[in-house]
């Protein structure tokens, strides 16, 4: 499993991976919002977290859809779900998404920081929207890993692993962002939404690579 | 360890494509799959293989029948005999597709190193196989560059880094040059002398001596 993870990583960094392509995005789509709503910082700052995180969930969905599908083009699906006896189908996807999500959305949790200073926001803001990022971006891979899985036989799966996911990922939205204005808000409080956040993690973790895993099983023909 | 298919039919999107179709397949043997375009060839190593659900019929493996007697136990060989280690045909099985399940973006040896590790039951070295089937100086090379031929033959190479008793073959020949061809069946002629078993779908003859032949779909 550790083979298949170093495979993948490096698959996603080496030329043609398509991490850069999540990262390039993610950088676009915040550093245009100020020149969209214009030089009003206290609107800037306000709608910071909500702004990050909308980007980070589109990036992310961006890249989803070659999840399995390279695999599938190039036929090592069928001998990854042939190895299903020794390696459970369930935990391939988990290791693919983790792989995936370290190679292509880990960075954008990272550069996060630094767009938060674009936006304005409060070193307080940046640490909660940074933190919240770290904890709920895997539960949308997971999520689209589902998706990409019931999508791969189709040649343009892309939008339609989007539309199919998007719905899923609602909820880790709201959370991320609740959890990330509690932080500098007052009365409201940090850790319920952030641990639901949580929860919403582990809880697809375990479903989102089942549902892959039986989906990739009945779409090999 | 015997492979046996009972009365397999199969279909691809709804239409049948093969019905009725058994053999038996002993250690240190191979079969031929032979016919022409459509009859059903790769349908048939996919069911085998697992990946496609049969539409009639089953195949399985069978362990040798003096294994549960009280006799003296057979020999240990490479791998045992069915039963826990190779449950179905699908573990027990190496499938060579049409795509040879590389990544254009790694180098031949990674290639080698992930399914090697990846696969289980570790058999040659990649240094070893690479040597096997003529490529042993360009492992450092990114799969992509590599020509069609070179492709297929690090593609079979994976068929001996790791260890399955059962080696599904489409078209393995595809793309090979007449030596590559003759030391494609020495490889495979060594492995069933090692007890294992071939099912081939092929148009040319495979090259080993006593391979059967499964002909199908003369009327489809």
């Amino acid at each position: 499993m550790w083979a298949l993870y170093t495979r993948d990583v490096r698959l996603g960094v080496r030329a043609g991976g398509g991490a850069l392509t999540g990262i390039v995005f993610f950088l676009a789509v915040v550093a245009v919002v100020p020149f969209g709503v214009g030089p009003d910082l206290n609107l800037l700052a306000r709608i910071g977290p909500a702004m990050l995180w909308i980007a980070a969930l589109l990036s992310v969905l961006l890249g989803l859809d070659r999840l399995f599908q390279a695999d599938r083009e190039d036929g090592s699906l069928d001998l990854l779900l042939m190895a299903g006896e020794r390696q459970m189908p369930a935990l391939t996807v988990l290791v693919k998404c983790l792989a995936h999500w370290t190679a292509s959305v880990l960075p954008l949790v990272v550069a996060a920081p630094l767009l938060g200073i674009l936006m304005n926001m409060e070193p307080a803001a940046i640490g909660a929207a940074v933190l919240t990022l770290l904890v709920g971006t895997p539960a949308i891979t997971f999520i689209g890993a589902a998706g990409a899985a019931v999508a791969v036989a189709l040649p343009r799966g892309g939008q339609l692993v989007s539309v199919l996911v998007l719905p899923l990922a609602i909820p880790v939205l709201i959370f991320g962002v609740s959890a990330s204005y509690a932080a500098v808000t007052d009365p409201t409080p940090f850790l319920p939404p952030f641990l639901i956040l949580c929860a919403l993690t582990l809880f697809f973790a375990v479903v989102g690579p089942l549902g892959a895993a039986l989906a990739l099983r009945w779409a090999s023909d | 360890m015997r492979l046996v298919a009972d009365n397999l039919a199969g279909e691809r999107g709804g239409e049948p494509v093969f019905a009725g179709v058994s053999f038996s397949l002993d250690e240190g043997q191979a079969l031929a799959v032979t016919g022409p375009n459509g009859a059903g060839k790769t349908t048939l190593l996919r069911i085998v293989a697992g990946l496609l659900p049969a539409a009639g019929g089953s195949v399985r493996l069978e362990r040798p029948l003096h294994h549960a007697s009280h006799g003296p136990p057979p020999p240990l060989r490479r791998g045992g005999y069915g039963g826990e280690e190779w449950p179905t045909p699908q573990a027990a099985a190496h499938l060579l597709s049409h795509q040879n399940g590389m990544k254009t973006a790694l180098t031949v040896e990674e290639n080698l190193r992930f399914w090697r590790a990846f696969l289980g039951e570790p058999h040659l070295e990649v240094a070893e196989a690479l040597e096997m089937v003529g490529l042993g100086d360009i492992g450092h090379l990114p799969f992509g560059y590599l020509s069609t031929g070179q492709k297929r033959r690090a593609a079979i190479a994976r068929l001996l880094v790791s260890y399955r008793p059962l080696w599904l073959l489409d078209e393995p020949t595809a793309g090979l040059d007449a030596a590559s061809e003759r030391q494609f069946a020495a490889l495979m002629e060594a492995h069933l002398e090692d007890g294992g078993m071939i099912l081939a779908a092929t148009h040319l003859p495979l090259g080993i001596e006593g391979a059967g032949e499964l002909r199908m779909g003369g009327g489809a």
